[in-house]
C-alpha cells in the first residue's frame, strides 16, 4: 500500500475532526482495555509468563536461522512447500505462481497483516483473480476499498450504521426493505454471501500467528472460523507469513497462546486455534490437496541486526494500540501505513524507511502504557527514541525542530542561563497575561491555544522555590 | 516441486543475512546444539495454578471454563445416554434431527435407532448439513478447550460448515494444560504427531467486527455442545 505516514500530522487533524470516526472510536478500545485487565486478573501467572515469553522469543531470535531451517525441513517432511521471499514483490510473485499453477479463479483469504504489508490483493486482482476477504471486518473493508485501522479489529473505525449502508449498496441483489438493525442481522447477511465463496474457492490464503519448528505447523488464532473454512474447503492452502513467527516447539507455542488472546481481546483463548501441517493425508476426506508457506523477510533481517531487534518479539496482539492515548484519539489510519499505534511507530520506519515514517515515532507522549502492557515486554518508547535519534542523525528532522532542539540543548548545558531565562520568561508571561492569568493565543504554541487557553506561570520558578526551601531548612537546622 | 533459481537465492540470502545480523557462522556447533537441546527437551512454562494446584477437579474446571465461553456442556455416563442428549439438544434449538459424523469408532457405535425419525449421515460435511458430530482427541481443563485431530474418523469440515457442532469428550482424556495434550499427541501418534489439522476449539464461532458487539455464529457453528462421556 502507498504510505501516507509522512502526512501523519494532517491525517491526525482530519481524524480528530471526523465525527463518525470519533463516534466509532469512543469507548471501543476502552472495552478491550477492561477485558484484558479482567483476563490478567484471572491468571495470576500472567506477568511471569510475559517474562517467560520474552526469554523464549529472545532465544528463538538468537537462533533464528537454525529454527527456520528446522521448520523448513519439517514442512517438507509433511508434504508441504516453503517459498522464501526477500521482499513483497517476491512474495506476491510466488503466491501468484501457485494460484496460476493451480488454475485458480477464485481465492478466499483469512486475515493477514503480512498480506497487507505486501499489497497481495492488488497483485492477484491485477492478474485477473477474484480475491475475497472472509474475516468479517476485512470483508467490510474490502467492499469499502479501505485498509485495516487496527491489527486485530480491522474495522474498529466504523460504526454499525456505516456497515449497514455498505451492505445495502454492495448487496443490491437482496430485497431493499430487509431488516438490518441488529449487528446479528448484518453478520448473518455476510455469512450467507461468504459461504458461497468458501465453497467455490480454488485457493485459500491465511496468515500465521506462529510457525513451529518441531512439527512444521502453522497456527492461526481466530474467533469466526473463516480461516478454517478458507483452508479446509479450497484445493490449495497458502500461508503468507514472515520469518519472525517461528517458535521452537508446541510447548513454546502454548506459552505464547496463553498470552496472546488475553492481551488482545481479553479472552482466555479464542474460539479457534488451528494447527495446519502439510496437505491432507492419504485417506483424509477433506482438507487441501496442497500446502504452501511463503516466508517473508522484507526488512526483518536488518531489524534483527540493529538496536531494534526486540521489536521482532512482537506477537501482534494489539494491546499497545488499545492502551495508547494517541491511537485512541486519532485511530489507525492516521498512521499512514500497515501497522498502526506504538508497534507501527517502531515497525513502519523499519519497513518503509525513517524518511517516510519519521512522524510516527514522534507521535507519542512516551506515557509508557504500551510497554507496560506488552506481553513480550518490548520497550516500545525506547525503540521510538532510537528512531528519533536516527532521524536526527540522518538529517531528516524538520529544520525548525532541529533549531528548537539545538537551542534547548545549548541552554540545558548552561544551568545559569537556563534558570535566568526561565525566571525572566515566567515573569514576563505573568505580566503580559494581564488580569486573566492566561493566554488566548501564543506564538509557537498555536497547537495548544487553538483549543484552549494557556495558563501563565504564577509565582516563582521551581528552582527558586527549591533554593528557598533548602535555605529555610538550613537556617532551621542551625537555629536548633 | 523444484525451487526456481530465484527462490533458492532468496532462501540462501535471507539465511545469510540472519547470520550476519547475529554475528553467527553457518553450522556453528554451539548454536546448533542450543537449538537442538530446546527441541529435544521441550521445556514448559509453569502450569497455571487453576489446574496445577493439588486436588484440582479437572473435569469441573474444564466444564466451567467452556461454559464461560458460551458452549453448552453435558456430562453423561456413557454411549447409551448420548443419543438422547443429542436429540434433546437439537429439539430444544429447533434443529432437524439429523447429523453427520466420520468413521470414529466410538461415535459410530452410538445407537440412534431408539429416536424416531433421527437421521445420521457419514463423511465430510456438505454445505447444507445442519449438525456435525465429532470426537475430541483430548479435553484441556485450563481454558475449557477441545483438541480435535482431522482425518477420516473426524473430518475437519464437520466442525465448521454445519450450524451446530457437537463434540464428544472422553472424561478420561481431560488433561490440565495444552502441553499435556501435546504430550498425548506425541505419545500416541509417534514421531510425526500432527494430523493435517489440529483444531483447538473453545466455543462457538463469534465476531465483534461490527460496532464492537459480540455476535455468535460468524462463519462457523452458531452453537456448540460438548458431551463429556464417562465410559472412555
Amino acid at each position: 500500500m502507498q504510505p501516507t505516514a509522512h502526512d501523519f500530522k494532517s491525517n491526525a487533524r482530519a481524524a480528530l475532526g471526523d465525527k463518525q470516526l470519533q463516534d466509532a472510536l469512543s469507548g471501543l478500545p476502552g472495552g478491550l482495555v477492561a477485558q484484558r485487565a479482567a483476563a490478567r486478573a484471572r491468571l495470576p501467572e500472567f506477568d511471569g509468563l510475559r517474562d517467560y515469553g520474552r526469554d523464549l522469543r529472545n532465544h528463538t531470535l538468537e537462533h533464528l536461522d537454525v529454527y527456520l531451517e528446522r521448520y523448513e525441513t519439517a514442512v517438507k517432511g509433511a508434504g508441504g512447500h516453503v517459498h522464501w521471499a526477500a521482499n513483497g514483490d517476491e512474495a506476491c510473485a510466488a503466491i501468484l505462481r501457485i494460484c496460476q499453477d493451480a488454475g485458480a479463479r477464485l481465492v478466499t483469504k483469512g486475515k493477514s497483516m503480512v498480506s497487507e504489508e505486501i499489497g497481495l490483493n492488488a497483485r492477484l486482482e491485477g492478474a485477473g483473480l477474484e480475491v475475497v476477504e472472509t474475516d468479517l471486518g476485512e470483508y467490510i473493508l474490502q467492499i469499502r476499498h479501505e485498509t485495516p485501522s487496527h491489527i486485530i479489529a480491522p474495522a474498529i473505525h466504523l460504526t454499525q450504521g456505516q456497515v449497514e449502508a455498505d451492505f445495502r449498496r454492495e448487496h443490491a441483489h437482496l430485497p431493499a426493505g430487509r431488516r438490518l438493525v441488529d449487528p446479528a442481522e448484518l453478520v448473518d447477511e455476510a455469512r450467507q454471501i461468504l459461504r458461497e465463496k468458501f465453497i467455490e474457492a480454488d485457493v485459500g490464503i491465511t496468515g500465521a500467528n506462529f510457525l513451529i519448528a518441531e512439527t512444521g505447523s502453522s497456527i492461526i488464532v481466530t474467533n469466526e472460523g473463516n480461516g478454517d473454512l478458507t483452508q479446509s474447503l479450497a484445493r490449495v492452502h497458502i500461508v503468507i507469513t514472515s520469518i519472525d513467527k517461528v517458535v521452537p516447539t508446541l510447548d513454546d507455542a502454548s506459552a505464547l497462546l496463553r498470552l496472546l488472546a488475553r492481551s488482545a481481546t481479553g479472552q482466555e483463548i479464542t474460539s479457534y486455534t488451528t494447527f495446519s501441517t502439510g496437505p491432507r493425508r492419504d485417506g483424509d476426506p477433506d482438507g487441501p490437496e496442497a500446502y504452501h508457506v511463503v516466508l517473508l523477510d522484507n526488512g526483518r533481517t536488518e531489524l534483527l541486526g540493529s538496536e531494534f531487534r526486540e521489536v521482532l518479539r512482537c506477537i501482534r496482539c494489539g494491546a499497545c494500540m488499545n492502551h495508547c492515548p494517541v491511537y485512541n484519539a486519532v485511530g489507525g489510519h492516521a498512521y499512514g501505513w500497515v501497522y498502526p499505534g506504538p508497534i507501527g511507530a517502531v515497525l513502519n520506519p523499519g519497513f518503509i524507511g525513517i524518511k517516510e515514517a519519521g512522524n510516527l515515532p514522534n507521535a507519542s507522549t512516551f506515557c509508557g502504557r504500551c510497554e507496560a502492557v506488552c506481553p513480550m515486554r518490548i520497550p516500545l518508547p525506547k525503540l521510538m527514541r532510537h528512531w528519533r535519534e536516527r532521524e536526527f542523525a540522518g538529517g531528516d528532522t524538520p529544520f525548525t525542530t532541529r533549531m528548537a532542539l539545538k537551542s534547548w540543548a545549548a541552554l540545558a548545558r548552561r544551568p545559569w542561563a537556563y534558570h535566568l531565562l526561565a525566571r525572566l520568561t515566567s515573569r514576563a508571561m505573568r505580566v503580559a497575561s494581564g488580569r486573566s492569568g492566561a493566554f488566548r493565543w501564543l506564538p509557537f504554541a498555536t497547537g495548544w491555544t487553538g483549543g484552549r487557553d494557556f495558563p501563565a506561570p504564577q509565582g516563582r520558578t521551581f528552582q527558586e522555590l527549591w533554593a528557598a526551601r533548602q535555605k529555610q531548612a538550613a537556617s532551621k537546622r542551625s537555629a536548633r | 516441486m523444484s525451487l526456481p533459481g530465484g527462490a533458492r537465492a532468496s532462501r540462501d540470502s535471507i539465511l545469510s543475512k540472519i547470520r550476519a545480523s547475529l554475528g553467527a557462522t553457518p553450522n556453528d556447533p554451539a548454536r546448533l546444539a542450543a537449538a537442538e537441546k530446546r527441541l529435544m527437551a521441550k521445556p514448559r512454562a509453569a502450569a497455571p495454578q487453576r489446574v496445577a494446584a493439588s486436588g484440582t477437579d479437572l473435569v469441573a474446571r474444564f466444564t466451567e471454563e467452556l461454559q464461560r465461553q458460551l458452549a453448552t456442556v453435558v456430562a453423561t455416563a456413557g454411549a447409551g445416554d448420548i443419543p438422547a442428549v443429542i436429540a434433546g439438544y437439537l429439539r430444544a434449538n429447533n434443529q432437524p434431527l439429523r447429523l453427520r459424523h466420520g468413521n470414529d469408532p466410538y461415535i459410530s457405535s452410538l445407537d440412534f435407532a431408539g429416536i424416531p425419525d433421527f437421521e445420521t449421515l457419514k463423511g465430510r460435511a456438505a454445505p447444507d448439513d445442519s449438525t456435525g458430530l465429532s470426537a475430541a482427541f483430548a479435553g484441556i481443563a485450563e481454558t475449557g478447550t477441545m483438541a480435535l485431530t482431522s482425518g477420516a474418523d473426524n473430518p475437519v469440515t464437520l466442525g465448521f460448515l454445519p450450524d451446530t457442532h457437537i463434540i464428544v469428550v472422553p472424561r478420561s482424556r481431560i488433561v490440565a494444560t495444552y502441553e499435556d495434550a501435546f504430550a498425548l499427541l506425541r505419545q500416541e501418534r509417534g514421531p510425526t504427531p500432527m494430523p493435517r489439522t489440529l483444531n483447538l476449539i473453545s466455543g462457538p464461532s463469534r465476531t465483534a467486527d461490527i460496532g464492537g458487539r459480540i455476535v455468535i455464529g460468524a462463519h462457523g457453528p452458531r452453537r456448540l455442545l460438548a458431551i463429556v462421556t464417562g465410559d472412555l
